[in-house]
């Protein structure tokens, strides 16, 4: 084998422990010798490693007749691989203690791996097989096929699942949006081992891949590892294009009939993308309608003066491709048409009154000083790493974060909720039995 | 356990820490502990990774501790802590922790109710002084009782009656235990609740909420001087008081095996479970074992259902293909009994009394040939690997040291735990499996469609409701 002198590592350091929100977290950025890219937060009290990985696609990308099929991949990636077999595959994670497992999502096919620094070199190694030597037996594609099956029969069961798939769907006709995720039972049975052969193919690349690692590792030890872990995936995923979109909201009230004794709906409209100028606006103004728990309006009036929920909300999602605002209530049958109204009339409030300047203050207050206890775990650090270059927030975007909500002010709030809040359009579905709602096509 | 506000991505996240049986290794939280002159026990975990805090305050009161007809009232009672007091306006808790940048909630379960705030180190004082100010001066008004108690009729419609799952679980509970007031659901029975008054709530209030039935629990970037220095100030000058003792009903031996059926046009996914009566860390009896026994089951259930390469997953998923998941686990950590419970969800096609047999026949397996020394090893590392984890997030600490001093356990047993799961021996292993997997002592569900059909396909692998976050 032929040896050869290590190129130099490449590890920019920039040092973001400066003040307030990320308090002492540091992100590092690592370039392997081959050019791979990772960021870094490192800590080592404790003899952990966490790695978080986005390939930029997921279910989006996929074949419009499979949907399903990311899913259905991200299954099956730690079902045996390489020389592993299923059984020994999941034996060596177990006897390790090594966390892997894969996700797919509306737009990203996630990863993680997480491990104690003594299985560290293991750890990578499996992960390199799960994503380039994945085996697809048939054993374990016919057990994760049963077990999608036996997913999508219990989001039947359930009437939050039923509520946002119907909602999808019509918001996002012929877009992949609007496709279940996990799939229906029909495209599920029909996906073949080429299929998935195939998609992991095109869609797992160096050129779309986000990593975010946290704990006991250098940026030394981490540059040849990224190395041996990706080095080998293509250089390019497949080019799909993914129109953007805008979703069909036009204040439609769906009613789905389940025999349950409290109904459950989801609504929205059109929201935000990420990189909308808005998007900190928009973050705070659903902080004070919908966002803020026991702070928020939703949850004043429907919950708090009426009984009318256990939980009501609303969020924004900003998807890669469509930006929305949407939200969720469960209320007993015979009060429903309370809740659903109520809900439009704070909509409303909030596009014509807005917050008062106390409730806007607040919100800045709570967003900005909440943050740092999303870094309470290596996991929630790692993630929080991949999000950031996924979304292309900038490496110091944990120093701008609190700037960026300070800076909106009472103006930027009644704008963006001008432009976005719509009560007459909000898009309701509801599973149920509700009384005083009257279906509207 | 049930509680205040459901965290929409929080609640697996803990759930499945909880679900593995993770108390600590040894010098793995490293609490530090005293007790205030009032009694009030504190316990500190430093971490200092972020500088952040969490404030737990744990009641040694739970559902399991309410009269017979007052069902939910611990949990109700849970929800009118936020409901003011004369210093702090009904609702304006969680405003005042959220405008100091810090997130709150609580819990019940049936053993213990606990409050928490999640803040910035620098502002543990005002989480202190405010959840000092409920433990002794909770006062609310009828109207925000009458609204309270039709959010939490809205809550177990939410969590129970709009889903046939855990409407089962609910009922297999209630069959397993048939004098213990484990017997009745965190919730709370809806006939009950719908009862409750203001006067029940209270009343409950003042008979166990007290300093020294509590447990302040501090985890994060603190110093134990400081936290102890803060904890005598807002919580040491509440007066102690005559608390109830926990003397509660204990289960007649078990003689017939129980079978409950949920057919429910709602189903899609027939499901298959079993809960079996078993010791806890806290109690044990000739019946079902010493409470030291509960280490041997830990093992057990590892090697029964823990993962994917156990064995009720290899026979029944890999080899068989006659489920598509199955497994098994054990909740260890109660004042009372804890349930070992094995679980299958049917592949498409499968009924459930075909399921059933394979699954007896992987338990008659295990009790007939018995657990080999080679599982019991392999078994004991992975236990104790996962708990290299558990010091990992600021919270998981504070709520296995809360839970535990809550069920009996001491803070030395849960930095034991990684010495007793190594001490455990195959003979104890087999001589546990022997005493728990008595079906004379369980009651097995099936959830069905209404209309049973062939072909029919498979529900969710009942998970433990002992804590409904």
């Amino acid at each position: 084998m032929r040896r050869f002198l290590p190129l130099a590592l490449f590890a920019i350091v920039l040092v973001l422990s400066g003040a307030a929100p990320a308090g002492a977290v540091t992100v590092e950025k690592v370039v392997s010798p081959g050019g791979i890219e990772a960021w870094l937060v490192e800590d080592h009290s404790n003899p952990i490693i966490d790695m978080e990985v986005a390939f930029r696609g997921g279910a989006s990308v996929e074949p419009a007749r499979l949907p399903g099929l990311a899913y259905m991949a991200s299954g099956l990636l730690d079902e045996g691989a390489g020389p592993y077999d299923s059984q020994t595959f999941q034996g060596k994670l177990e006897d390790m203690a090594i966390e892997l497992s894969f996700e797919a999502g509306k737009d990203n096919f996630r990863g993680h791996l997480k491990t104690i620094t003594d299985h560290r070199d293991t750890a990578f190694d499996l992960f390199r097989l799960a994503l380039t030597k994945p085996r697809f037996d048939a054993e374990p594609v016919a057990r994760i096929r049963s077990q999608i099956l036996a997913v999508l029969a219990r989001e039947q069961q359930s009437p939050d699942a039923v509520a946002a798939l119907a909602w999808f769907k019509a918001a996002f006709p012929g877009h992949p949006y609007g496709v279940p995720t996990r799939g229906t039972p029909q495209t599920v049975k029909a996906i073949t081992t080429a299929d998935l052969k195939t998609y992991v193919a095109r869609h797992l690349a160096r050129d779309n891949l986000v990593v975010g690692v946290t704990g006991d590792i250098t940026p030394a030890q981490l540059g040849p590892l990224l190395d041996s872990t990706f080095g080998k995936l293509p250089a390019k995923a497949e080019a799909v294009t993914v129109p953007d979109v805008t979703p069909k909201a036009p204040g439609r009230i769906d009613v789905i009939t389940r025999d349950n004794p409290q109904s459950t709906a989801m609504f929205g409209q059109a929201g935000l993308k990420r990189d909308d100028p808005d998007w900190y606006a928009g973050y705070v103004m659903n902080y004070i309608l919908g966002g803020g728990g026991f702070s928020s309006w939703l949850t004043e009036e429907v919950r708090e003066k009426r009984g009318l929920a256990y939980s009501v909300y609303s969020y924004l999602e900003p998807l890669r491709h469509a930006g929305l605002i949407i939200g969720g209530v469960a209320t007993r049958n015979a009060e429903m048409g309370q809740s659903l109204a109520l809900i439009r009339d704070q909509w409303k409030r909030m596009r014509d009154q807005g917050p008062t300047p106390q409730e806007l203050a607040d919100a800045k207050t709570y967003l900005v000083g909440s943050f740092p206890l999303n870094l309470d775990s290596t996991t929630s650090i790692a993630e929080l790493l991949v999000t950031i270059q996924v979304e292309h927030l900038g490496i110091d975007y944990l120093d701008r974060r609190a700037g960026l909500i300070n800076a909106v002010s009472m103006a930027d709030v009644r704008r963006v909720a001008n432009r976005l809040l719509d009560p007459a359009a909000l898009e309701f579905v509801v599973v149920g039995k509700p009384q005083g709602v009257t279906p509207a096509p | 356990m049930t509680n205040r506000v459901v965290k929409l991505g929080g609640i697996l996240g803990l759930a499945g820490i909880l679900a593995t049986p993770l108390p600590a290794a040894a010098q793995m939280f490293n609490p530090t502990t005293y007790t205030l002159s009032n009694g009030m026990q504190v316990v500190v975990v430093e971490n200092h990774r972020a500088p952040i805090v969490t404030q737990m305050v744990w009641y040694k009161v739970g559902s399991a501790d309410e009269v017979p007809g007052k069902s939910g009232l611990a949990h109700l009672l849970e929800h009118m802590m936020f409901k003011g007091t004369s210093a702090v306006p009904a609702g304006e808790f969680s405003k005042i922790i959220a405008r100091a940048g810090g997130r709150d909630n609580a819990f019940t379960a049936q053993d213990y109710t606990a409050y928490y705030e999640e803040v910035a180190a620098d502002q543990l004082e005002l989480a202190m002084k405010l959840d000092a100010d409920r433990m002794h001066d909770l006062s609310f008004n009828q109207h925000d009782f009458d609204t309270e108690r039709s959010v939490v009729l809205e809550e177990r419609r939410m969590r129970t009656d709009n889903n046939p799952g855990a409407l089962l679980y609910e009922r297999m509970e209630a069959a397993l235990f048939l004098n213990s007031p484990y017997h009745r659901p965190v919730i709370g029975w809806m006939r009950e609740i719908e009862r409750l008054t203001r006067d029940d709530a209270l009343a409950f209030y003042h008979r166990w909420y007290a300093p020294n039935n509590a447990i302040l629990v501090v985890a994060g970037d603190v110093q134990p001087k400081q936290v102890e220095a803060l904890a005598e100030k807002y919580y040491g000058p509440i007066p102690r008081a005559d608390t109830p003792v926990r003397d509660r009903l204990k289960e007649p031996e078990q003689v017939a095996p129980r079978r409950v059926t949920l057919r429910d046009p709602r189903v899609e996914q027939p499901a298959l479970s079993r809960l079996y009566l078993a010791p806890s860390y806290h109690y044990g009896d000739q019946d079902l074992g010493a409470a030291d026994s509960a280490y041997a089951i830990e093992v057990l259930a590892e090697i029964l259902g823990g993962d994917p390469t156990s064995r009720l997953y290899k026979e029944l998923v890999v080899k068989e293909g006659l489920a598509s998941s199955a497994g098994a686990s054990y909740d260890p950590t109660a004042w009372d009994y804890g349930t070992f419970s094995v679980s299958a969800t049917p592949r498409q096609g499968v009924n459930l009394d075909k399921l059933q047999a394979a699954l007896d026949k992987v338990l008659n397996q295990a009790l007939s040939q018995g657990i080999s020394p080679e599982e019991v090893a392999k078994a004991k590392e992975r236990l104790k690997a996962s708990v290299a984890y558990a010091k990992d997030s600021v919270e998981t600490g504070a709520h296995v040291l809360g839970e535990a001093l809550c069920t009996g356990q001491t803070t030395a047993d849960v930095e034991d735990w990684p010495k007793r799961i190594a001490a455990v021996t195959p003979e104890q292993v087999n001589a546990a499996a022997k005493k728990v997997l008595d079906r004379r002592w369980s009651v097995t569900g099936r959830l069905l469609p209404e209309t049973p059909r062939p072909g029919a396909k498979p529900l969710p692998p009942i998970e433990s409701s002992r804590e409904i976050r």
